[in-house]
């Protein structure tokens, strides 16, 4: 396949960055950021060769490389990408050099192993975005977790060692249960073909009875449930966020977030369709729970890194109820909403980063009338603000609405084999969409304590506006926010392919029918029998349902 | 008419009448601070006036060609690009110029262009002046796009953006922390409306699988409107309130009036832009526009209606107490906005707009004017140049202003035959006659009296409270320092007061009244027939036979005639009520404050206070909110979730790990006993666990016994036996005469009784366990 050097290329880019940067002298602190500098900018000009190689109008993998990695296991080193990941990796390799752009100096000491750190969590995150085998995937995924745990425990605040073991913990427990889920479906997948591999591709063939489907989700569920991470998971981000230094902020939110939605779009619905069917309505209605109560929460606090942190809890609600909305709306708004959280959360860190850079404080009541000292800071905050707020025009609103929209239409668009699985769609898209209340509470709270009012605390009066390399920074920040804001198609025409494979295959294999670990759609004669009752049964009610909706609004569709 | 190819510079012509001011916005916001104040004002001023040239072109030319050949509702469409494209969902970029918009962008592009003249006077000393001119120019694009808009979202962008741009204007003094937070609430007020829009948005998407306001009003798309839903509600009912929510936000209706008064923290100009003249109308001709969607509804044209009535009451009431020059004007605002509602809520969508472009000149006129008097006070050395109580006698000082203003007086009082005597009457007329054939179905026949009734109780107020004003600022002695060295503005501010002026004289002159013997020339400008193409005439009704019925009642010449008189004659009485108090010499009077101190004190009070509404929704809404933040914070977040289940559950493991800590000290013996009690415990519970039975199953004729005897201390050495008779004893084989004690067993089906029983010798402890299960095969 032409291009697939791509992929392998931008992960071992980084970690060559790491290898080449341990390697210098340890004071070289200046060599050493510009050696990072170098490997992610590099990086992502090589990652933006994945455009010239993707064919937009295809829905499958591309750009695919397949090595046999471990013979005995049946892992392969497979990558590739789709229109679900592609616009996911740009945003990681397009964020590193942003964030060691924005956060410079802000790190003193150990500045080469910073960098490495650095350097290897890029790796780590483009590796989880294009694994296409779940043990090459299991990898990248606790590869990224380690040096994320050094930056908050090594760089971080005062209370960095409890933060970075609680979020080290908290992640373990659910990747380590979801590996056990791995396991199952590795062996069953052995028994029913006679041949061990953990290629993607081939294990979704196989179709698990349904009880061990629940319980294989719940498993995987878990593992990314805390990573978007779901209320009630979430209380390891705050603190993580509060603790890690700013470039770790930036990439905790802007990246590592998604890799809860990514991995519920990629591995869990995909692998257990029933099983996300049954579970569908938990995660819709605690994803509802979150946005409003990460919207409370971040308005009760004093500290600006905390309301950001709450307020991720709030948008990545929008994601998670997107997807198991199971409409093209809503899948396409959710990957949508996650690439703009990625932009609008780095710049309102990265900014909270210029603040702290020069007043060493987080709290609101240390800040006020700031506007009238650092007038380019506080505009260019401003349409950060409003992005995240979803203002029209603006990133946020386009993937706030499609995904409200989604689960307002959820059950609609979809093959009727595949009704709808989460409860009072509309009701739930309204609660929802009061986040857009919420949502303008917290952050114009917080925009007001920073940036009017006097300017009165004594501190506040002699602070630069911002540098040229700050504003470096903001301004691809900035253009990005309005881009996306303003031309959302050329972006959701490359998913939308993509998004409708997935939901093609979501319907067909929901309708499976219970038995045991079976390859899909092959099932012993008798066994299939029963299976096609199942299947009629699932059509009637679905049927029953689109019919009794249809009576209900007289036709009305 | 196909306008695909109709382009300026590669653009439709349509997407550039917001453009300008757009880019004005731009240069301004960026290069502002660099350019100089010249500069600065120059290009937003040439970014509106172009606007308004293109406009006028436009309106009078392409469209005025169209409006002439039957498609002035029709008009032309044209889209810029796609903007979201996803599933069956398609939202165009497109902008649509038919006869209502048409009007619509000349109001604000004109009105526009006057007020950033005057500003220029106006903010001259302001530090922060090109900023100001750059987020006017942003506000007047947003504005442009709100009303040109072809579909909800595209409108729902300029809504948003209007309501950023209120924000920041709001705001703009961000100084005082008062202004600041003036400005956060109109936005959060504000974005409670446009969560409703946004449901109502959703729902009509839902029901019909678009959002462009051209499929919208088709016939076909619209029979979904009148489907049974929820209960025997109609859908166009629940969207239509819900989209309603969202102009009662915008357009500062009850219950979601209380952000404008406050709003009057921005500078004057930006009153009179966004806080008077086009801002606050964007939900007046949201529901203008929608008509088809309401006149489908009764349900929603009585909510609509009467929100309308009740605002211009309850407003109305809360000016007549109020000392600030710009907070009266700001309820006589949301007041005048009310009225528009009671027309739009009556079919009446001609008068609705013509009151809109009416008040929007003398709305403008008036806060402008008070502008100008604030800005002689400040000259005048006053510290609350807006307090009319430090007023008086400013006619003298202040010519131009004072006609001016005074011209707008009469025109919001309702006097014949300035501007507001028309289209107010046009309105109260509207209501009068909504009964019979000319009402939707379903619409109670007293109804329209009750909303002819209020409105004139609250054009009597108008009248009042207007002149009250009037006669507080212009007449009598001055009653301060300032007043007596207040002076004239600049021509830059008294140039825009005269054109609005001569605006609010004429413009009544567009909307006629219906008399018979009235034979106007052919070429006179009507803008009911103007607007005709892009409205509704007839109310939906469906499953009623006959001809559609009409919207608007006829009356006759003595009864449309008999309500202007009655119309003129409340104005007269307000202003002459207003003058015993106010203006006669020597006022204002000792009557007032007797009055006030004596049987009015209540009402005064409660009018001074505004009827308590932010008190009422501080204790209701925001007191709770914080709490409830705190309170999930403080208790959820941090005790339920955080100390109790997560670091909980890792002081269980810690304390596990110290447990086991008391096993791992060492010593062989505690290591010994440790296993013999726990091999002990798993044989235990090995044991207890599996209970001997047996299976069976059909295969042929032959049932298949399959023994499982269980795990554990049972099975090492046990034999087995069967009964397959059911007589209570082993049986053997009769072919081979041995006896049954294979685990796995065929026997013929005919040989079985109705129980079977296996016998389990365990020779270790002497014992036998029996199974016996009945044999109930599903097909015997």
């Amino acid at each position: 396949m032409p291009g697939n050097f791509v992929l392998p290329l931008i992960i071992g880019l980084p970690l060559l960055g790491a290898i080449f940067v341990m390697c210098t002298p340890k004071t070289e602190s200046t060599l050493h950021r510009g050696i990072g500098m170098t490997f992610t900018v590099l990086t992502f000009l090589v990652s933006l060769l994945v455009l010239r190689f993707f064919n937009p109008k295809a829905d499958g993998y591309q750009l695919v490389f397949d090595v046999e990695w471990i013979p005995g296991l049946g892992a392969h080193f497979k990558t590739g990408i789709d229109g679900i990941s592609i616009f996911l990796v740009l945003l990681t390799t397009f964020l590193m050099p942003v964030t060691l752009l924005g956060t410079g100096k802000a790190i003193e000491k150990h500045v080469r192993e910073f960098i490495a750190a650095m350097l290897v969590l890029e790796a780590g995150m483009l590796g989880a975005f294009v694994a296409l085998d779940v043990f090459l995937f299991y990898v990248f995924w606790e590869v990224m977790l380690i040096p994320m745990y050094l930056l908050i425990g090594i760089w971080g605040g005062q209370r960095r060692l409890y933060a970075s073991i609680k979020f080290v913990i908290y992640t373990m427990v659910g990747s380590l249960l979801m590996l056990v889920a791995i396991f199952y479906l590795y062996v069953q997948y052995g028994s029913v073909t006679g041949t061990y591999t953990t290629e993607l591709d081939k294990l979704m063939e196989l179709s698990l009875p349904y009880g061990a489907q629940n319980w294989c989700f719940a498993a995987f569920a878990l593992a990314f449930a805390i990573k978007v991470p779901l209320f009630p998971l979430h209380t390891w981000l705050p603190d993580a966020h509060v603790e890690a230094p700013t470039a770790g902020s930036v990439i905790l939110a802007g990246v590592l977030l998604k890799f809860g939605i990514y991995g519920f779009l990629r591995y869990a619905m995909p692998l257990f369709p029933h099983g996300a069917a049954t579970w569908a309505p938990v995660i819709a209605i605690l994803a509802v729970i979150g946005i409003i109560y990460g919207a409370f929460v971040a308005f009760a606090q004093d500290d600006v890194k905390k309301l950001v942190a709450y307020s991720s809890v709030s948008h990545l609600g929008f994601c998670a109820l997107g997807i198991f909305a199971l409409t093209a709306y809503g899948v396409s708004g959710s990957i949508y909403a996650m690439l703009s959280h990625g932009l609008t959360t780095s710049g309102l860190f990265l900014g909270i980063g210029v603040l702290y850079e020069r007043r060493h404080t987080r709290r609101l009541a240390e800040y006020g009338g700031l506007w009238k000292q650092m007038p380019i800071f506080a505009g260019i905050y401003l349409i950060v603000t409003m992005g995240s707020a979803g203002l029209p025009a603006l990133s946020g609103f386009v993937g706030e609405f499609l995904t409200i929209f989604g689960t307002f239409n959820a059950g609609d668009t979809f093959p009727a084999a595949a009704p709808n699985f989460i409860p009072y769609p509309r009701l739930l898209g309204a609660l929802a969409a009061t986040g857009v209340i919420f949502g303008a509470i917290y952050l114009l709270y917080m925009f007001q304590k920073v940036f009017f009012g006097k300017l009165d605390k004594a501190k506040n009066g002699n602070l630069p506006d911002l540098k040229g390399r700050e504003l470096g920074a903001f301004i691809p920040l900035v253009l990005g926010i309005f881009l996306m804001g303003l031309f959302p198609r050329p972006l959701l025409t490359v998913m939308e392919p993509s998004v409708q494979k997935f939901l093609r295959d979501f319907g067909k294999r929901v309708g499976e029918p219970d038995g045991p670990a079976h390859l899909y759609g092959t099932l012993p004669p008798k066994e299939q029998a029963k299976a096609n009752a199942q299947i009629q049964q699932n059509l009637d009610a679905a049927a029953a349902r689109a019919d009794q909706v249809g009576k209900a609004m007289g036709g009305a569709r | 008419m196909d306008y695909s190819q109709f382009k300026f510079l590669g653009l439709p012509m349509l997407a550039w009448i917001p453009l300008f001011p757009l880019l004005g916005a731009l240069v301004n916001l960026t290069l502002g601070r660099r350019l100089g104040k010249t500069a600065a004002h120059t290009v937003a001023i040439a970014a509106v006036v172009a606007s308004f040239g293109m406009s006028a072109w436009l309106v009078f030319g392409e469209l005025w060609k169209a409006y002439k050949a039957g498609a002035g509702g029709t008009g032309i469409e044209q889209v810029v690009y796609t903007w979201i494209e996803v599933g069956q969902l398609k939202i165009e970029l497109a902008f649509h110029l038919d006869t209502l918009s048409g009007v619509m962008i000349l109001i604000i592009t004109g009105i526009g262009s006057l007020i950033h003249i005057y500003s220029t006077g106006y903010m001259a000393h302001d530090p922060r002046y090109s900023t100001f001119f750059g987020y006017l120019n942003l506000f007047t694009g947003a504005m442009l796009i709100l009303v040109l808009g072809s579909s909800l979202p595209v409108m729902f962008i300029g809504w948003e953006g209007v309501g950023l741009c209120s924000y920041l204007l709001i705001g703009f003094w961000y100084e005082r922390e008062d202004y600041a937070t003036a400005g956060r609430k109109a936005f959060i007020v504000n974005r409670i409306g446009d969560f409703c829009f946004l449901l109502g948005m959703f729902l009509l998407f839902w029901a019909t699988k678009t959002l462009d306001f051209g499929q919208l009003k088709q016939a076909s798309v619209g029979a979904a409107y009148v489907q049974p839903f929820w209960g025997g509600e109609r859908l166009a009912a629940a969207a239509a309130i819900f989209l309603f929510i969202g102009a009662c936000g915008k357009s500062a209706q009850l219950p979601l009036f209380v952000w404008l008064p406050d709003a009057m923290a921005g500078p004057t100009p930006v009153s009179a832009l966004i806080h008077a003249a086009t801002m606050v109308t964007a939900g007046v001709y949201m529901v203008c526009r929608l008509a088809f969607l309401y006149s489908a509804s009764t349900t929603a044209m009585i909510v609509v209606c009467t929100i309308g009535m009740l605002t211009a009451l309850v407003a109305a009431f809360m000016a007549f107490a109020q000392t600030d020059l710009k907070k009266v004007l700001a309820y006589s605002t949301v007041s005048q906005l009310g009225f528009m509602f009671v027309a739009a809520g009556t079919g009446n969508w001609t008068a609705a707009i013509f009151h809109l472009m009416t008040h929007a000149f003398f709305k403008a006129c008036l806060f402008l004017g008070a502008g100008s008097v604030m800005h002689g006070m400040e000259h005048g050395g006053s510290t609350t140049p807006g307090d009319i109580m430090t007023m008086g006698g400013l006619r003298k000082h202040m010519p131009i202003t004072w006609i001016t203003f005074l011209i707008s007086c009469l025109a919001i009082a309702g006097i014949f035959p300035f501007s507001g005597f028309f289209s107010k009457d046009e309105i109260l007329g509207g209501a009068y006659s909504i009964v019979g054939s000319a009402a939707p179905p379903g619409w109670p026949a007293w109804y329209g009296y009750v909303l002819w009734g209020g409105l004139l109780v609250a054009a009597l107020g108008t009248a009042f409270y207007m002149w009250r004003l009037y006669f507080l600022v212009w007449h009598g002695p001055e009653r301060s320092e300032a007043a007596k060295h207040a002076h004239e503005s600049p021509p830059s501010m008294t140039m825009p007061l005269v054109i609005l002026a001569l605006g609010a004289t004429l413009t009544g002159f567009l909307g006629l009244p219906h008399l018979s013997w009235l034979k106007l020339p052919s070429w006179w400008p009507s803008l009911s027939s103007w607007l005709a193409p892009s409205t509704v005439q007839t109310w939906y009704n469906p499953g009623v036979d006959g001809p559609a019925q009409p919207l608007l009642g006829h009356s006759s010449d003595n009864t449309i005639l008999i309500l202007m008189v009655v119309a003129l004659g409340i104005g007269l009485l307000g202003i002459g009520l207003a003058w015993v108090f106010y203006g006669a010499p020597g006022k204002p009077s000792g009557t007032v404050e007797r009055l006030v101190d004596g049987p009015l004190h209540g009402a005064y009070e409660a009018s001074k206070a505004k009827l308590w509404f932010d008190e009422v929704y501080d204790f209701l809404i925001v007191r709770p909110f914080r709490l409830v933040a705190r309170a999930l914070f403080e208790i959820v977040d941090r005790f339920i979730i955080d100390t109790i289940a997560v670091n909980g559950s890792a002081m269980v493991v810690g304390l596990f790990g110290r447990v086991s800590r008391w096993f791992q000290n060492g010593q062989v013996q505690r290591y010994l006993a440790g296993l013999v009690l726990g091999a002990a415990a798993v044989f235990l519970v090995a044991d207890c666990k599996t209970k001997p039975t047996f299976d069976y199953e059909m295969v042929g004729d032959r049932l298949h016994l399959t023994a499982r005897p269980g795990a554990g201390l049972v099975s090492a050495t046990t034999k087995l036996r069967w009964d397959i008779d059911g007589d209570g004893k082993a049986d053997v084989d009769p072919n081979t005469g041995a006896v049954y004690d294979t685990p796995d067993l065929y026997v013929l089906y005919g040989d079985t009784g109705a129980k079977v029983t296996l016998f389990i010798d365990d020779p270790v402890t002497r014992t036998t366990k029996t199974v016996t299960r009945l044999i109930e095969l599903e097909d015997k």
